[in-house]
């Protein structure tokens, strides 16, 4: 081999779309792959100087940090709200909303699924990790049956605390919602489709057809009381059966563009 | 151009219009529901944007999503709907985005009912969200000043990137009397939208809008930002209006609605032989503390009438300062003081200051 033979060919960096900020993410914890896959969906559509972010109170509260472009931080479960507003007077931006299952699924419920059945032009990134993370492993809306949590020390107990909340199930039900589809970030195989969807939903906004929103089925190791690995296990063994993967909503309307 | 008849309501949302607003968010709550109604004919019209959301909790916050695109924006709504704005609007005021607000206030606590009242001053000058802030509170007594305070409310919100509500009450949303609006002011263009808005960070460092501080020390610095900014405002922005005041003995200080009502109950006073005037404060937050004091030093009584409780005269207790007994009518649940009410009172304080000698 010559060295005019020794070409550098870089097949791994870091997305534009994302700073290079070090994440204040627990070690394990998926929100830095979901960050990842937004990223390289943002800069392989060449929108990131055209996309505007909202952030959750979360974890990912500081979510601007870590995303390179501009972004607002929302109150409690308002981020469809605050979308809203950011869409209608900048109709021509891509705008999304990050958030987590006690944000969107508890008290964000009114805001998003009045965005889903208003149609409105926003795309959705929804973390089910069925706990609340912040505040240090409360029940979610999202928490398994007999799940233990902090809030729940017994376990979830359907007679006193209900039953879990299906997002996907509920606002696919909404003439509004086009593309509702649910993900998991537990494996490989998972995450490259999670990455499809993640695209298909920032390609239905671009084509104006109206509310999109992507379920990721998360971990959350600190809180579960799990090893990094366990914690993947865990998603597999006990959470897709409560939360079944899948294409809840495709409009007729979505061309094929993006893929599926 | 010529004065027209114009209903309350109707008239500040077609000011707020013609002051730029590019965008409404609202939900319907009598007594302001006109202006709501207005704005969902108008703004379509205009090619602007009109929403009308699932809760006040909503409108706020698309309001505020608004307000971070650098256009101006504004939603209307009554005591009930203004609570449910709370959150958002401390989490605006966090953010320093100007935003107007209109709150026709209306009886009170709870359903209450739709009449006018002034029961919302503690909640909407004292801040009413959580966390140190004071919105800029802006009082009319006619349709004619709502209109004006209006679009003032939209140079005052950008001057100092803060929120300015305008607090009038029922009687005044609801009246038709004659008034003349602004000349059409054009929307600003994409290019014209503030540096710090988020528009997509084309050819420039991204712009972040956010109310968290974590770190206490910098929380600290943001809020001693806002306190230099609160000073700037009670420096610059202090508005009332007099009436009779030079050799009064008696001063009455009112606003709004009550300060309307006052007016003719002193006039009818001064024809009574009694050194009666009125101070009108139109600016609640600042405050015309200083200007009230001076008063208080020239004159031998002050009342205070107010259509709630008694919640202004505290902020008149502590400009006082002892100087001048202070004495407070009130009319709560939404009924509304009559003139010949306020003269009685004037005419009891006249007793009290002739038995003093």
């Amino acid at each position: 081999m010559t060295d005019k033979e020794l070409v550098e060919s870089l097949i791994y960096t870091k997305p534009e779309a994302l700073t290079s900020a070090v994440t204040h993410y627990c070690p394990g914890c998926t929100h830095g792959i979901a960050h990842r896959l937004m990223a390289e969906v943002i800069d392989e559509m060449g929108v990131r100087e055209e996309t505007i972010g909202v952030a959750p109170v979360g974890c990912s509260v500081f979510a601007y940090d870590y995303f390179n472009m501009d972004f607002a931080e929302a109150a409690h479960g308002r981020a469809p709200a605050m979308a809203t507003g950011l869409k209608r007077v900048n109709p021509d931006k891509v705008v999304f909303t990050y958030q987590g299952d006690g944000d969107l699924a508890s008290i964000g419920a009114a805001e998003i699924m009045h965005a889903a059945g208003r149609g409105e032009n926003i795309t959705v990134i929804f973390i089910n990790n069925a706990i609340y993370g912040m505040t240090g492993g409360q029940m979610a809306p999202t928490t398994l049956p007999g799940q233990r949590t902090t809030s729940t020390p017994l376990g979830r107990d359907v007679k006193v605390h209900g039953f879990p909340l299906r997002m996907c199930e509920i606002l696919s039900q909404l003439d509004g919602a086009v593309y509702v589809v649910r993900r998991s970030l537990h494996n490989v195989a998972n995450i490259r489709k999670a990455k499809k969807a993640i695209r298909q939903a920032f390609e239905v906004q671009r084509q104006g057809l109206g509310f999109s929103m992507v379920e990721l089925l998360s971990s959350c190791p600190t809180n579960w009381g799990m090893s990094a690995a366990d914690a993947l296990k865990w998603i597999e063994e006990h959470m897709l059966a409560a939360y079944p993967l899948g294409d809840y909503k495709v409009s007729p309307a979505i061309s094929k563009q993006g893929g599926n | 151009m010529a004065k027209e008849l114009l209903k309350g309501n109707v008239a500040f949302a077609e000011a707020a219009i013609r002051a730029g607003c590019e965008a409404y968010f609202g939900y319907p709550i009598t007594p302001q529901t006109e202006a709501l109604e207005h704005m969902s004919k108008r703004m379509p019209e205009l090619g602007r944007v009109f929403l009308q959301a699932e809760s006040e909790v909503a409108a706020i916050n698309m309001v505020y999503g608004a307000a971070c695109a650098g256009v101006r924006v504004m939603s209307s709504s009554s005591s009930p709907g203004v609570s449910l704005m709370m959150e958002g609007l401390s989490y605006i005021a966090g953010s320093e985005v100007p935003v107007v607000l209109v709150d026709i206030m209306r009886g009170g606590p709870g359903l209450g009912n739709i009449a006018p009242s002034q029961g919302d001053y503690n909640q909407i000058v004292k801040g009413g969200g959580h966390g140190d802030y004071r919105p800029i509170v802006l009082a009319p007594a006619t349709v004619q000043e709502l209109i004006d305070l209006t679009v003032e409310a939209f140079d005052l919100a950008e001057k100092y990137r803060c929120i300015v509500i305008v607090l009038a009450d029922g009687s005044l949303g609801q009246m038709m009397e004659p008034a003349e609006l602004p000349p059409m002011q054009a929307v600003r263009s994409l290019d014209e939208r503030p540096g710090w808005a988020l528009t997509g960070a084309k050819g420039r460092d991204p712009n972040v809008i956010t109310s968290i501080y974590i770190d206490p020390s910098k929380e600290e610095v943001f809020n001693r930002k806002l306190m230099d900014k609160q000073a700037e405002i009670e420096a610059n922005e202090i508005r009332y209006r007099e009436v009779l005041l030079d050799d009064a003995e008696i001063a009455v200080v009112a606003f709004g609605t009550a300060g309307r009502i006052v007016q003719s109950a002193v006039k009818a006073a001064q024809q009574e032989g009694i050194k009666v005037g009125l101070m009108r404060p139109i600016s609640l937050y600042p405050y015309p503390f200083e200007r009230v004091r001076r008063i208080a030093e020239q004159v031998k009584a002050v009342l205070v009438v107010e259509m709630n409780g008694g919640q202004m005269v505290d902020d008149v207790r502590i400009a006082v300062e002892g100087k001048a007994p202070i004495s407070f009518y009130g009319r709560m649940g939404g009924m509304v003081p009559l003139p010949d009410e306020v003269l009685e009172e004037i005419r009891k304080v006249q007793a009290s200051i002739a038995m003093a000698g």
